[in-house]
């Protein structure tokens, strides 16, 4: 490949998917790796292992309702999760700048104990490396996951059938508008949180309530939409989703107005989207309203047969649209 | 009027309302490529009944914006004293010699800004760099431009200058009907463009062209009432511009933001990739403000460029062809790897085709 790495490598839709497909694949590639699911499930002795990876260059490190720190173990955590694996232990690899202030780092690590301790999991291993003042912003975050799936449990990407309900466990998007505020690089004001959370208790209690569940996935980078467009691709089913039904915040909807962006585009990190047979939704919606992570949780579609890999949107006046995957970065709109 | 809870309702009887008033094949321009993004969102083409066809025009300020402007904002940038702010949609829009994107890439400082006060911001806070902004626009962002301009001037600083590439609405329309090769029967006219120079700049369509016009809100309902009221002046044979967006648009526009362009910007002859040179349809800075005028301060000739070749941009922009009807769309030309601008703009043709197109295009 020549060229260069541009910011819309990393942006998690069809770029970030090329680069994977012509880059990582073709150097790393593996079975198990070119599933290209959340986490990788190898065959154990008596069960088996889930194992995940991930980095985190987010900026600003600090934005309401979360950290680099937070965000760097529940995105790992919620990957293990998305599997149905019950996380075992969490590695995090840090790359520093010179000059970056160890009260800062205090706080990010803080922040990762707190919410390790909220998924009931532990940072078992972990590495730091410091480069000259200028390579780096601050501070960068590598964590990998290890997982044990539960015997029985079948969840993935791939799993989503004709006839399933999408759910969703929350309004989407908080994240992302989150971080866009605190950037500042728009002049934006803002009360939004982030959502960010580790959903791995969420997973159990809908485990608990069914053995069901046919694919579960985050939708962070790309939001909704591509993550949708991941499971439909990957299954061979169509989404068709109600615009209606989708939970978006109103300050959420104000900040994409003003920017441009597609609210369905915008990542969420304590989010799930979840494919269940039509019989067992009605448990599953019990169990995550029941949950404080999941007390938004709603129908917003279902998956149908035709056209397989799609996703469509019926509007709320009645119109159809498809949604396809993100493409290239969303900047904001000029007029 | 708060459509909100009664949405799916409302957007029914317009749409049968339409369906009943459209008697032969008619086809209706929104100019505005907001207009042309929200269609696409609410899936409004799919409900339009056979015979009424909805085409783009040329209200994408990043898709008129011909490659010449392009390749002076990309020189500008990678001259090492320069910062180049820019509105995010022009990053990625190819120059001859590359985007104002792989230039950031190749280490030229180029900023996206969301606000041209954002503009000054950065030129006081980088005294010793050149701050240029490149100023892509139509009359929505025109006065907030003139504002940063006399702001700059008020604040003293002698490192802000403007690449100025703002255009007029009104003119194109009138350039594209005395060409006479697009065939529309009526306009859907843009509402935030409206809310500043109000109804009178587009009379001429229909006093000298015969044509209706309609200054229309940008919600689902609001377009499909715009539509309505454009089919019942067909119906009764008027050719009138009306107001659909009235909690916006007034008769007179705003004249605060008007006497501000005004104060700041002349009117003159500008390019557009497409349409070519149109008269009066560009803004230059007054003589009071032209030190701060990037194509004189630093010496920017001006050099044509043909299209890439294949690219079908210049047509879409007319209405004269349709996005699936070019050879690179989807093809060559994607909004990953664009070819054309109308494939890069979040409100280009192409983009709202490619991203929103699948069943409803």
């Amino acid at each position: 490949m020549t060229g260069k790495v541009l910011l819309a490598h990393g942006a998690g839709g069809r770029m970030t998917h090329q680069l994977i497909r012509e880059l990582f694949l073709p150097a790393l590639g593996n079975e198990v790796l070119e599933a290209l699911e959340d986490s990788a499930v190898l065959d154990l002795e008596g069960g088996r292992l889930a194992f995940t990876t991930d980095s985190y260059v987010v900026k600003p490190l600090f934005f309401p309702g979360g950290d680099i720190g937070r965000l760097a173990l529940c995105g790992t955590v919620n990957d293990l999760a998305m599997m149905g694996a019950r996380p075992l232990g969490i590695s995090a690899s840090f790359i520093l700048e010179e000059g970056f202030p160890l009260e800062d780092l205090e706080k990010v690590l803080r922040s990762m104990r707190q919410a390790a301790e909220e998924a009931g999991v532990k940072v078992v291993s972990g590495d730091t490396k410091v480069v000259e003042r200028g390579a780096a912003q601050g501070l960068y975050i590598t964590t990998a996951g290890v997982g044990l799936v539960p015997e029985g449990i079948e969840i993935r990407g791939s799993g989503a059938r004709p006839g399933d309900l999408v759910i969703v466990s929350g309004p989407l998007g908080d994240h992302e508008v989150a971080v866009l505020v605190a950037r500042g690089d728009f002049s934006l004001e803002g009360e939004v949180r982030s959502d960010c959370a580790p959903l791995n208790g969420l997973v159990e209690a809908m485990i608990s309530a069914s053995r069901e569940i046919h694919a579960l996935r985050d939708p962070t980078r790309g939001g909704l939409a591509t993550t949708l467009w991941e499971i439909a691709r990957a299954s061979g089913v169509g989404v068709l989703l109600e615009e209606e039904s989708i939970p978006i915040r109103e300050e959420v909807r104000g900040v994409c107005d003003l920017l441009g962006y597609d609210p369905y585009y915008l990542a969420s990190e304590g989010r799930l989207l979840a494919f269940v047979p039509e019989g067992e939704a009605e448990r599953v919606l019990k169990a995550m309203g029941d949950h404080p992570l999941g007390r938004g949780a709603m129908v917003v579609g279902k998956a149908v047969e035709e056209p397989p890999g799609k996703v469509l949107l019926r509007t709320k006046i009645g119109g159809h649209r498809v949604l396809e995957p993100l493409s290239g970065e969303q900047f904001p709109r000029i007029c | 009027m708060n459509w909100k809870r009664e949405e799916p309702e409302a957007a029914r009887a317009l749409v049968k309302e339409i369906a009943r008033l459209v008697e032969g094949p008619l086809r209706l321009m929104e100019v505005c490529g907001t207009h042309t993004v929200s269609i696409f969102r609410a899936g409004i083409r799919a409900m339009m009944p056979p015979g009424l066809e909805l085409i783009s025009g040329p209200g994408c300020p990043v898709c008129v914006t011909p490659t010449g402007e392009i390749d002076r904002a990309v020189e500008l940038a990678r001259r090492p004293e320069v910062v180049l702010l820019t509105f995010g949609d022009l990053m990625r829009v190819p120059g001859s010699r590359g985007s104002l994107a792989q230039a950031r890439a190749e280490g030229a400082d180029v900023r996206v800004i969301l606000s041209p006060l954002d503009a000054v911001a950065v030129a006081e806070g980088e005294p010793r760099k050149k701050v240029v902004f490149f100023a892509v626009g139509f009359e929505t962002t025109s006065p907030a431009i003139a504002w940063a301009v006399k702001e700059a001037r008020r604040r003293g600083l002698e490192n802000f200058y403007l690449l100025p590439c703002q255009r007029l609405i009104p003119p194109a329309i009138r350039a594209l009907l005395s060409a006479g090769r697009t065939g529309v029967d009526g306009f859907i006219l843009p509402g935030h463009v409206s809310v500043i120079i109000g109804r009178a700049p587009y009379l001429f369509i229909a006093r000298e062209f015969g044509l209706p016009g309609v200054i229309t809100g940008f919600e689902p309902l609001d377009i499909l009432e715009g539509i309505l009221m454009l089919l019942r002046q067909k119906k009764e044979g008027r050719a009138a511009i009306e107001i659909q967006y009235r909690r916006a648009v007034k008769e007179e526009g705003n004249p605060l933001a008007l006497g501000l362009m005004e104060e700041v910007f002349r009117p003159a002859d500008a390019r557009w990739r497409g349409l070519g040179s149109i008269p009066s349809s560009g803004l230059l800075l007054r003589d009071g403000f032209s030190e701060m005028d990037a194509v004189q301060a630093f010496d920017l000739p001006y050099e044509e460029v043909k299209d890439p070749p294949g690219c079908l941009c210049g047509e879409i922009l007319q209405g004269l062809k349709r996005p699936p009807d070019c050879p690179l769309f989807g093809r060559g030309c994607t909004p990953e790897a664009p070819i054309g601008p109308c494939m890069v703009s979040s409100e280009g043709t192409c983009a709202a085709y490619y991203k929103y197109g699948g069943i409803s295009a």
